[in-house]
């Protein structure tokens, strides 16, 4: 018998990618459930539970023909997936389900099929943050990091760095959308959006889906693939207003479902092989680094410019290429687990070699939610 | 309007943009633990007490960070800055800086900044902020 709870037994994204004029974000879904599912060498009648963000369960559920006895369709942005993972290893363990749905699909460039309120805003926001001018995340998850600039001394290039070594990573990766080698007079050459962010500073935004299907890890022995097992996860929520985050140099959901996540799994940080952390913008692997302990406040940008994240560095991160070059739907999160699976089944595009523990972190709003995964194939 | 996004109070709010429309910044603290916070609630969210206070607060506050955006929006010609203004209070809310070039060289952080009020609907104002001492 395994020592662990929860197993991931199937994993797959869209077959297509990027622009998929062709399908709806339902079919997207539905696309990604049919290839994990089948990935598990299950078919929908062996799924009892389902979890999922952007469409409801319900919806999910009852298309692919699946009357799941355990939901969660917590939606707190893109790390949602993150947490549902967690909730699902939770409930396998404690009997409430066996085998657990996890999906993903967002026509986030055709929007074919989305609903005019796609983000869920809340009130507060509405009254106090919106009136300003506000029109996306590129208008509010840039607010923080002029205060992070000016208390560590990040600079504009260190800012665009993030986008260049991701790059080198994109361009080992024939599904990435952006895979040209580019330098940091290319980055900063991009037009300005929300300044001191530029094009190339902020995340793709693409079409595509994902799923995963969870059991438990006596279970997994069945399946017709190498497990990946959840070796511990956390979560946490600071606020859905980044006007109101409390510290703007440090994310409190991240450190609070790191710490938490690293200290279940019984790891640290020298036994990580490899990293995700969910960049929907250049900051955010930044903040990401340091908030997850890898490095000491104010050391990040230094440390992405001068390689260590980069292939052949020491802490191998965003392996896919990430939000910036990859893809990024809107709710990334699921892409970064996927990433996370694919290195610890040694199938990885830019493969880092023998991978046995990657950690996956997400965010969830504007630095509002943070999750934490710490995933292992032993 | 100009299709902008205006304001829609609630039960819980009113107060505050009573307030700006009289051109005062209101926000309340905790009788009980004498917390100041923002946004408006009927209780403290420091100690969950039901016995709180609105009060006028100074309008003066400092710039804490900000961005500048690029695309025009309704009531907006870009380049405009979105900001998040500390309050001499304590709390921080977000704001335009206005009466101010819209770049980095003006739109220094810690500037001193005053309340100043903007009509935008026909009942609601919007609370924004100028350099300290600027002229309108
Ligand atoms: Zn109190």
């Amino acid at each position: 018998m395994s020592k662990h709870r929860a197993a991931i037994v199937g994993a797959a994204e869209t077959t297509l990618m990027g622009t998929v004029p062709t399908m709806s974000q339902l079919q997207l879904h539905c696309d990604a459930a049919l290839n994990a599912i089948a990935d598990a060498g299950l078919t929908p009648a062996d799924i009892d539970g389902i979890a999922c963000a952007e469409e409801m369960p319900w919806l999910v559920a009852k298309h692919l023909g699946i009357t799941p006895v355990w939901v969660d369709g917590t939606d707190v942005g893109g790390c949602s997936y993150i947490m549902h993972l967690s909730h699902a290893a939770a409930a396998i363990a404690a009997g409430l389900c066996t085998t657990v749905l996890i999906t993903h699909g967002e026509s986030g460039r055709s929007q074919v099929g989305v609903g005019p309120l796609d983000m869920k805003w809340t009130d507060m926001h509405r009254q106090f943050e919106l009136p300003y001018g506000v029109w996306g995340p590129p208008s509010l998850f840039t607010i923080p990091v002029l205060r992070f600039m000016q208390t560590y001394g990040l600079t504009e290039e260190q800012l665009a760095m993030v986008h260049v070594v991701q790059r080198q990573w994109a361009a080992l990766n024939p599904r990435a959308t952006l895979r040209d080698p580019i330098d940091v007079d290319g980055v900063l050459s991009s037009r300005m959006v929300c300044y001191p962010f530029r094009k190339l500073m902020c995340c793709l935004v693409t079409d595509g889906g994902g799923a995963l299907v969870v059991t438990s890890a006596d279970r997994a022995k069945d399946a017709p693939g190498r497990p990946v097992y959840l070796l511990g996860s956390a979560e946490a929520l600071e606020m859905p207003m980044i006007s109101q985050m409390e510290d703007f140099t440090s994310s409190k959901a991240f450190r609070v479902s790191a710490s938490r996540a690293f200290e279940r799994a019984g790891i640290g940080h020298r036994d990580v092989d490899h990293l995700m952390i969910y960049d929907a913008f250049a900051h955010l692997p930044i903040y990401g680094l340091e908030d997850l302990g890898f490095v000491r406040p104010g050391e990040a940008g230094a440390f992405i410019a001068e390689g260590h994240t980069a292939p052949g560095g020491e802490l191998p991160t965003n392996t896919n290429g990430g939000g910036l070059c990859y893809m990024h739907s809107g709710r990334y999160g699921m892409y970064a687990l996927q990433e996370g699976v694919r290195q610890l089944r040694g199938t990885a595009a830019a493969q880092v070699p023998d991978a046995q523990i990657s950690v996956v972190h997400g965010v969830g709003g504007m630095f509002g939610a943070g999750a934490t995964a710490v995933l292992t194939n032993q | 309007m100009d299709g902008r996004e205006v304001p829609v109070p609630t039960p819980e709010t009113k107060h505050f943009w009573d307030g700006t429309a009289r051109g005062e910044l209101l926000l309340q603290r905790c009788d009980s633990c004498r917390a100041v916070y923002f946004p408006p609630r009927p209780f403290c969210p420091a100690c969950a007490s039901r016995t709180v206070s609105v009060f006028k607060a100074s309008g003066r506050g400092q710039l804490h960070s900000y961005t500048i955006s690029h695309r025009d929006v309704p009531g907006y010609k870009a380049p405009y800055a979105i900001a998040v203004v500390e309050l001499e209070e304590g709390p921080r809310l977000m704001s335009n800086i206005v009466d101010c070039p819209q770049t980095p060289e003006a739109l220094r952080l810690d500037m001193p900044l005053e309340a100043t009020f903007r009509q935008i609907s026909e009942t609601i104002w919007l609370p924004q902020f100028r350099p300290a001492g600027a002229r309108p």
